[in-house]
């Protein structure tokens, strides 16, 4: 039984274009190996010709000029190099993020406040949704930049970032946002977001791992986080990886936008009304959240709070059936992390201990899909079926 | 699905020869780390279950060819363990952190885990050996073989549950044994150094550890009297927490006879001293007993451990209500630290325990009654 990938937030299987522009590149091409791009023979030529070719499909895929594309290691660099590349010597100022960030934003912005900026972080509501208004409260003149993501990778909820751009900047303040779990999943216009700075993944969207992008807007600021080379127009020194952005380069002429967008929402949807019909009849009695539900959220991500299962157990249930979801949060140990997002939508513990995070993407089929809910109300039945006895104190309790 | 076997696997030679030893006899075994603390809050908290471990522990299970899973349960462990080991010192007791642990955290989550996967056992590489009663088909624990590295002793509260699905493969090997069958099955761990102290403490320094953790609860132990069993003041000691129950040395006090470490009063803040007979103890007050199979409604001669390395003394166990004791030694026992746990045997039969209230010393009603002077922690 082939297995059923279902976890395309933690890392989306390489694409089948971005596959076959990288195996090109690793044969020579009519007797000339693939040099540093920055080298003034044929190699050098040939890997810079692959690297700008890159760059323009990123920048296509975003609505930018390639000159605001800077290729990065991944999306937490990207967004590392956005925050305190904002950062000039002399007086420390003042940044405001959201409470559902990804660590990549929340501990850079952590890292500001060890050197004497101030933080504030901005609640979301029970969706998970920041509004725009808390936003605005909390500018102050010292006030430098305000990062918010564009959409969550636990819960896929999508925040109002136009809106919450359009005010930020009005004030003359920078803007950055994660848009890691967006770009390729929906469309994405920096123009019409309206934003300074873009994290970008190429693994999010079917490229290789170990490359992103970060847009930055053309004149606004951006301090390089390494020293070396000058590579990137002194942003990011470092030989640019030529193989791996020929790879995230076909991921993004790839996207297939709004068709990829619809399918998977579709799929999202159908996943969701096949696990609730299947617990509707299902002869034990088990309460589902879908948590972001009501908000606006990127197809195909599913935050399910299954009441009173263990979601460890769940997922290693799944696995073991040949099923790859998560728990949404994960420790790079490979257990998992209380979730600081779910938190900050006011789940308890217990149910934040209960939820489980369904991704699929554009290679998930509708079979797929139903075998899943099937699998997933099997297991969680199963689970609950089993009972949850209290922790036993070990003494006096037999 | 098969009849599977989860493993707990702490990266450590035992638990990976355990997982090898029930992978060659043909069971279905799936490996499972328990992540108890936070390694990336600064240095290396602990000598055992880092992340490196777990990644030792999952190349052992690749070699094996076993499903293998790490499950995050700091929380519990901190509630269960971390607080319990602060809460003892406080009281001036001695925690046994290992004993709470094992049937608290691991068993639970690993017995728990097991029923959620259908999995008819749990093994670990404990050593120690289950008993079933052929008359009647319960279970309880033995001593293993290699005497000299018997942990059954920080089993004895598992519960009946825990006990009945537990299996450990290294019961009947010697640590000679096990480190030759890792070598035989070419295991990666094979000459990994063990961790002989509390796992949660580095280099064994749990006063380290127990300031830290009191600090982020804005608490300090005070310096305070050391005093004899009349009362009398002999030096100052440092917070009681750094002295143990019958240590001799590194009391500070010059005197003419050897003195031992005979209490910890945390009321008045006090570290009581006295000679080797005080150290001695005939009767010792036990609450929260357990029993493998029936608890016994009369008196009972046992061989009870004090400590873990502890050779054993005779004594009469008189069960009392709530699940709490009387040991009358035989002989009488020395260092019986109040929070450890009083572990009976008959032969290498485990038959129950439970944990040390307070011995039962001519000196120590005396020394209570004594108006409170300082409190032992301090905000």
């Amino acid at each position: 039984m082939r297995r059923v990938y279902l976890d395309h937030n933690a890392t989306s299987p390489l694409g089948p274009e971005a596959r076959s522009a990288m195996r090109r590149l690793l044969d020579e091409e009519a007797g000339v190996p693939l040099g540093n791009p920055s080298s003034p023979h044929a190699s050098g030529h040939r890997a810079r010709l692959v690297v700008e070719e890159a760059r323009r499909a990123v920048s296509r895929l975003i609505g930018a000029a390639p000159s605001e594309v800077v290729f990065v290691s991944g999306g937490t660099e990207a967004d590392n190099l956005a925050i305190q590349g904002i950062v000039e010597p002399g007086e420390p100022a003042h940044l405001v993020t959201s409470s559902v960030e990804h660590p990549a934003v929340l501990e850079a912005c952590r890292k500001l406040r060890e050197r004497g900026w101030e933080l504030t972080v901005v609640g979301v509501d029970r969706d998970g949704r920041v509004h725009p208004d808390d936003v605005m409260k909390t500018l102050r003149r010292e006030t430098r930049m305000v990062s918010i993501m564009t959409a969550n990778n636990e819960t896929g909820v999508i925040q109002p970032i136009r809106e919450i751009a359009a005010g930020v900047r009005e004030r003359g303040i920078l803007f950055h946002t994660d848009a890691v779990q967006s770009v390729g999943k929906r469309e994405i216009d920096v123009g019409a977001l309206g934003v300074d700075y873009l994290a970008i993944s190429s693994h999010k969207m079917g490229g290789p791992v170990g490359i992103g992008a970060l847009y930055v807007r053309e004149g606004a600021p951006l301090r390089p986080l390494l020293q070396g080379g000058g590579q990137e127009r002194r942003r990011r020194p470092g030989t640019e990886a030529a193989l791996l952005a020929a790879g995230f380069g076909a991921a993004a002429d790839a996207v297939r936008l709004p068709g990829d967008e619809d399918r998977m929402r579709g799929l999202r949807d159908l996943l969701e009304a096949e696990v609730r019909r299947h617990l509707a009849v299902s002869a034990v009695d088990i309460g589902l959240v879908i948590n972001g539900e009501a908000a606006p959220r990127v197809a195909g991500t599913s935050s399910m709070t299954f009441a009173g299962i263990d979601n460890e157990a769940l997922v290693i249930k799944m696995d073991l059936a040949g099923y790859a979801i998560s728990t949404g949060s994960a420790c790079s140990t490979g257990s998992t992390r209380p979730s600081h997002v779910l938190s900050a939508m006011g789940l308890s513990s217990t149910a934040i201990a209960s939820t489980v995070r369904i991704s699929l993407g554009p290679s998930t089929t509708e079979e797929e899909i139903r075998r899943a809910a099937e699998a997933l109300t099997d297991a969680v039945a199963e689970l609950a079926s089993i009972g949850r006895a209290p922790l036993a104190s070990g003494a006096g309790s037999r | 699905m098969m009849a599977t076997i989860l493993v707990g696997m702490s990266g450590g030679v035992d638990s990976s020869v355990a997982a090898a030893l029930l992978v060659e006899a043909g069971h279905e075994v799936i490996g499972v780390s328990l992540q108890l603390y936070d390694h990336s809050a600064g240095g290396r908290l602990a000598r055992c279950c880092s992340p490196e471990d777990f990644i030792d522990a999952r190349r052992v299970a690749a070699a094996l060819g076993i499903r293998y899973y790490v499950i995050n349960k700091e929380e519990a462990f901190s509630r269960h363990v971390l607080d319990d080991f602060v809460a003892e010192y406080r009281r001036g007791r001695t925690p046994n952190p290992c004993v709470r642990c094992n049937s608290s955290v691991k068993f639970e989550t690993l017995v728990r885990l097991a029923r959620g996967l259908s999995a008819t056992a749990v093994a670990t590489g404990h050593y120690a050996r289950v008993f079933t009663d052929p008359a009647t088909g319960r279970r309880s624990l033995l001593r293993a073989c290699d005497r000299a590295k018997d942990q059954s002793y920080f089993l004895f509260n598992l519960t009946d549950e825990q006990v009945r699905l537990a299996m450990f493969p290294l019961g009947e090997l010697s640590k000679q044994d096990v480190r030759l069958a890792a070598r035989r099955l070419g295991l990666e761990t094979a000459d990994k150094v063990e961790s002989q102290d509390v796992c949660f403490v580095e280099g064994g320094d749990y006063r380290e550890f127990l300031r830290r953790r009191l600090e982020e609860s804005g608490e300090r132990e005070a310096a305070g009297p050391i005093v004899d069993s009349r009362g009398k003041t002999l030096g100052l000691h440092q917070g009681l927490s750094r002295y143990t129950i019958g240590q001799r040395h590194g009391l500070g006090i010059a005197a003419s006879r050897r003195l031992y470490v005979i209490a910890r009063n945390p009321s008045g803040n006090e570290l009581v001293v006295g000679g080797p007979e005080e150290l001695c103890c005939s009767e010792v007050a036990l609450d929260e007993t357990s029993y493998f199979g029936d608890a016994p409604c009369s008196p009972f001669e046992a061989t009870v451990q004090v400590r873990h390395r502890d050779p054993g003394t005779r004594a009469l166990v008189t069960p009392g209500r709530a699940g709490q004791a009387a040991l009358r030694f035989i002989e009488p026992a020395r260092g019986v630290a109040p929070g450890q746990a009083a572990v009976f045997y008959s032969g290498d039969r485990l038959l129950g325990g439970g944990w040390i209230a307070r011995g039962t010393q001519a000196i120590l009603p005396r020394v209570a009654r004594r108006a409170p002077a300082r409190a032992a922690v301090a905000k």
